[in-house]
């Protein structure tokens, strides 16, 4: 067994900036990831980190375009304590030498980006993401922190609790993918999730092949509850045939999207008169998807994104990587010609619920960047947002994990925040298959010291992988198809109640068939099958809850779009949707959102662009 | 019937119906064959198909110690790089066939390979541009762990062994005052810093193939980085060309470009390493 202070569970933005923050406070950190840290997709991020750094900017700015633009769905203390605290943040990565683009006078450039009120946008080039998870492994390195990279994080080791808040989080347990060992992990403060996203999920994502949800599925199975799962941002431009990103910076830049009939579709058709291509993500992405229903897109599937009048010198000094994008994944050469696109899957709003502190109702148990739902982007995430997040909450975390007393939190965790009981009608009952399910662990370990909870979750996990190598069963990657199929077919950016229960038959079926899943290849060795196949029952979970949240929240609000219910309704669903997992049961309720923030009252108003 | 993981009572229980097992084993013949299907019809469809030469190694699989090629047929179509064909032959034929990959979009570095007899990033090579068949095989000069993967421990030593984090002798201290530096400066080490740490220069390097301890052009670029950017503290410089100049540092190099040849990033690496050398120079430092 290993031990250290503070266990971080992945090492992409989040993690790494929690480790640095827990070892600044004297912790013994060690960051326990499956993938090395710099092949993390925190490295993908194009676009940048909003902060309000200039004179004439300030944070309550940043607030309020942040809760505008999650159609006031966020809790005002998450997203005040963030706006207030991203410009130290940016700074400190200045100090630790992120090579940030700049202005002739020498200070660190800033941008507009879509939903902004102010140009507050700091970047470098439109790689900004390689470089900040660069910049922050090489502190980790400075610092001398452990890192047990290529170990994968199968489970949480929690207390028996009935109710989730009594529980404690004692550690984890990992499989070192190039030996097969299977270990527990002890934890003496806290374990802290920073897993990332579930895009894995869907088939057209931006995200990576290792964004499986791993933490939000293991955090929800253990008790935790999960939160606005059904707010599912679609990035407006991808390329249609991969999936990867095309940044948000070309539309910054001035970048305009184009129909079939070379019309500017934003204005022409008056999906945004007044922002038109910087609109915000979600109203861009149903634009999109509206031209190609109507008959006005390219090929049937996409619309084209220009950036030729920017000029070479433009384009090659703040967008050059995406000409490489464009030429290496679509074989478009940007300077001569307009980048297709499409909508695709890209940012999961919702995830593990967490207090401002980072911190979720099982004691112990922590999580930050795209995994946790603290909750800040609300219903959608503004563009440059997320970055400045993992800072400002993977630090948080960091700090509160190792011992450092930030002050009480206000935002409520846990089924005791409960104000609404939740009904959903489902064709299908969701959850585990019924109570003798093998896969459908229950939530918590023993009521034991901390040795013996880790010790039971560890023989758990190696019962539960000696019986997925020896069993001769189905690859997991037609499951993995299934359920991808689905949730593309019927999850999408515009959702109707009989498509979202399609999927949840679909999604049933697919738990069935997990249940004869079995690993061909029989090494202990490297065995990415071992690790996709225990991957794809998370997948299912996060399936399941984002259907379930679609199907309950009967309004338009941000990205969720229904078609019977096309308008925003704040009397009725000025509230969280939350699942619980008890047992394999699926718990359905209802938090209301905390709109008193430190300095105003947000009062929801009609989000236009 | 029951759904309980299969154990031995169930077995002897279920005898005369069909076993947990047995229909696991009768729902994966299903598959197998469908699947079968599917692959024969998705190659006839294919209007041009490709061969793969795969490299495959398992020190614990029977049949696999000794290392082998398999070939695997894949439909082809416009566009489709080296991973799609990769994980079309996995996903198709053999779930075992093993090779690190994540963003699919040349920035994690996971897939560097050895394809056709050169260090690419399989994400971002185009099966159309390459002869056929086509050759895929781990990266020379490193231990394999398995297939196609191969042990990174080594390149991560020589990472750390430069020191690799930005390090200056005083930050500013006013709130929210960042250090300045020159969008000159910055373009100056822009493309030294989009290493992605792929290992791709450091296998196509003959010096590093003969000396184990030779630093390699991906440490030596990342002590560059860092090096050369105005912000970086006075003492902390004269440090880091200390390391860089040793006896296994720059002046091994015997500017053979290979490593800037392979580089999917474009990184004029062989450029850095003379720069370097000049800078040791200049800077009047002790020869090894």
């Amino acid at each position: 067994m290993y031990e250290h202070d503070v266990i971080v569970v992945g090492a992409g933005g989040a993690g790494l900036r929690a480790a640095i923050a827990a070892h600044e406070e004297g912790a013994d950190v060690a960051l326990v990831t499956k993938l090395h840290p710099v092949r993390s997709h925190t490295g993908a991020a194009e676009g940048g980190i909003n902060a309000a750094l200039h004179e004439e900017d300030s944070w309550d700015l940043h607030a309020y375009d942040t809760m505008k633009g999650a159609d006031y769905l966020s809790d005002a203390p998450a997203v005040d304590t963030f706006a207030q605290e991203a410009p130290d943040e940016v700074i400190q990565l200045e100090h630790w030498g992120m090579p940030f683009s700049r202005e002739e006078d020498g200070k660190v450039s800033q941008r507009p980006f879509g939903g902004l009120s102010f140009p507050r946008t700091t970047y470098a080039g439109a790689e900004t993401g390689h470089h900040l998870l660069h910049t922050m492994y090489e502190q980790v390195v400075k610092r001398g922190i452990e890192v047990y990279d290529e170990w994968y994080v199968t489970n949480l080791a929690v207390t028996d609790h009935d109710d989730p808040e009594d529980r404690e989080c004692h550690g984890c347990v990992a499989h070192d993918i190039k030996s097969g060992e299977i270990a527990g992990f002890h934890a003496n403060n806290g374990v802290i999730l920073a897993t990332g996203g579930l895009g894995q999920v869907f088939d057209h994502t931006t995200n990576a092949v290792a964004n499986t949800g791993d933490g939000q599925a293991m955090a929800y199975r253990a008790g935790v509850p999960i939160e606005d799962m059904e707010f599912v941002q679609f990035h407006p431009t991808t390329l249609p045939s991969t999936g990867v990103l095309i940044s948000e910076g070309v539309r910054g830049e001035g970048g305009i999207l184009y129909n079939d009939e070379e019309e500017r579709l934003m204005f022409e058709y008056g999906y945004a008169n007044n922002d038109g291509e910087l609109a915000s993500r979600d109203v861009v992405s149903r634009a999109e998807l509206t031209e190609v229903n109507e008959g006005r897109g390219i090929e049937d599937e996409y619309v084209h994104l220009d950036m030729r009048h920017l000029g070479e010198e433009r384009i090659l000094d703040r967008l050059e990587n995406i000409l490489h994008l464009a030429e290496d994944f679509e074989g478009v050469d940007g300077l001569d010609e307009p980048m297709p696109v499409k909508p695709g899957q890209h940012y999961e709003m919702g995830g593990i619920e967490t207090d401002e502190n980072g911190e979720t109702c099982i004691n112990g148990l922590y999580a930050a960047g795209e995994c946790a739902c603290v909750s800040m982007h609300g219903a959608n995430r503004l563009g440059g947002n997320a970055l400045p997040e993992l800072l400002v909450f993977g630090a948080r975390a960091g700090r509160d994990a190792a011992g450092k007393d930030l002050g009480d939190a206000q935002i409520p965790t846990g089924p005791s925040a409960e104000s609404e009981d939740g009904d959903v009608d489902t064709p299908v009952s969701p959850g585990a298959l019924d109570s003798t399910d093998g896969d459908a662990v229950a939530d918590g370990g023993a009521m034991a010291d901390p040795e013996t909870v880790i010790e039971d979750a560890v023989a758990r996990e190696q019962e539960r992988i000696e019986t997925l190598l020896e069993r001769d069963g189905v690859n997991h990657a037609e499951v993995r198809d299934d359920i991808q199929e689905t949730m593309t077919a019927n999850v999408n950016v515009f959702r109707e109640e009989d498509n979202l229960k399609q999927a949840l038959e679909d999604i049933r079926k697919a738990r069935e068939q997990y249940k004869h899943v079995g690993v061909s290849d029989p090494s202990r060795t490297f065995n990415t099958d071992l690790i996709h196949t225990i991957e794809t029952r998370n997948i299912i979970d996060l399936a399941e809850a984002i259907t379930l949240g679609a199907l309950a929240r009967e309004e338009f609000r941000g990205a969720h779009w229904r078609k019977k219910h096309q308008e925003r309704k704040d009397d009725e669903w000025l509230k969280h949707t939350m699942l619980q997992w008890n047992d394999g049961d699926v718990n359905l309720y209802y938090k209301p959102v905390m709109l008193e923030g430190f300095d105003q009252t947000y009062e929801p108003k009609e989000r236009s662009y | 019937m029951s759904t309980q993981i299969e154990t031995k009572e169930t077995e002897d229980e279920e005898i005369e119906e069909q076993s947990p097992g047995e229909r696991r084993r009768e729902i994966k013949r299903q598959r197998a064959e469908n699947r079968a299907k599917r692959v024969e019809a998705e190659l006839d469809e294919a209007e041009q198909t490709r061969r793969l030469k795969v490299f495959r190694y398992d020190p614990e699989v029977e049949g696999k110690e000794e290392p082998r090629f398999d070939d695997f047929i894949v439909p082809f179509h416009k566009g489709m790089t080296i991973l799609d064909a990769l994980i079309y032959a996995r996903d198709h034929y053999d779930s075992s066939l093993t090779f690190r990959h994540s963003c699919r979009q040349a920035v994690c570095g996971s897939d560097a390979l050895f394809i056709n007899g050169k260090q690419r990033l399989g994400c971002k090579t185009q099966v159309g541009d390459l002869e056929d068949p086509i050759r895929i095989e781990p990266l020379p000069h490193q231990d394999v762990v398995k297939d196609l993967v191969v042990d990174m421990e080594h390149f991560y030593d020589q990472m750390h062994a430069v020191e690799p984090f930005f390090d200056p002798d005083e930050t500013p201290d006013g709130e929210l005052e960042e250090q300045r530096q020159t969008p000159e400066n910055r373009e100056y080490v822009k493309m030294a810093t989009r290493c992605i740490w792929c290992g791709a220069c450091m296998s196509s390097c003959n010096i590093a193939a003969g000396d184990n301890e030779y630093l390699g052009p991906a440490a030596i670029n990342k002590a560059y980085r860092f090096a050369m950017d105005e912000r970086e503290g006075e003492n902390r410089k004269q440090e880091r060309l200390r390391i860089i100049e040793q006896e296994h540092g720059v002046w091994r190099c015997q500017t053979q470009f290979s490593c800037t040849e392979v580089c999917p990033k474009d990184i004029p690496l062989t450029e850095h390493i003379q720069e370097l050398k000049r800078e040791a120079v200049k800077n009047n430092l002790k020869f090894w």
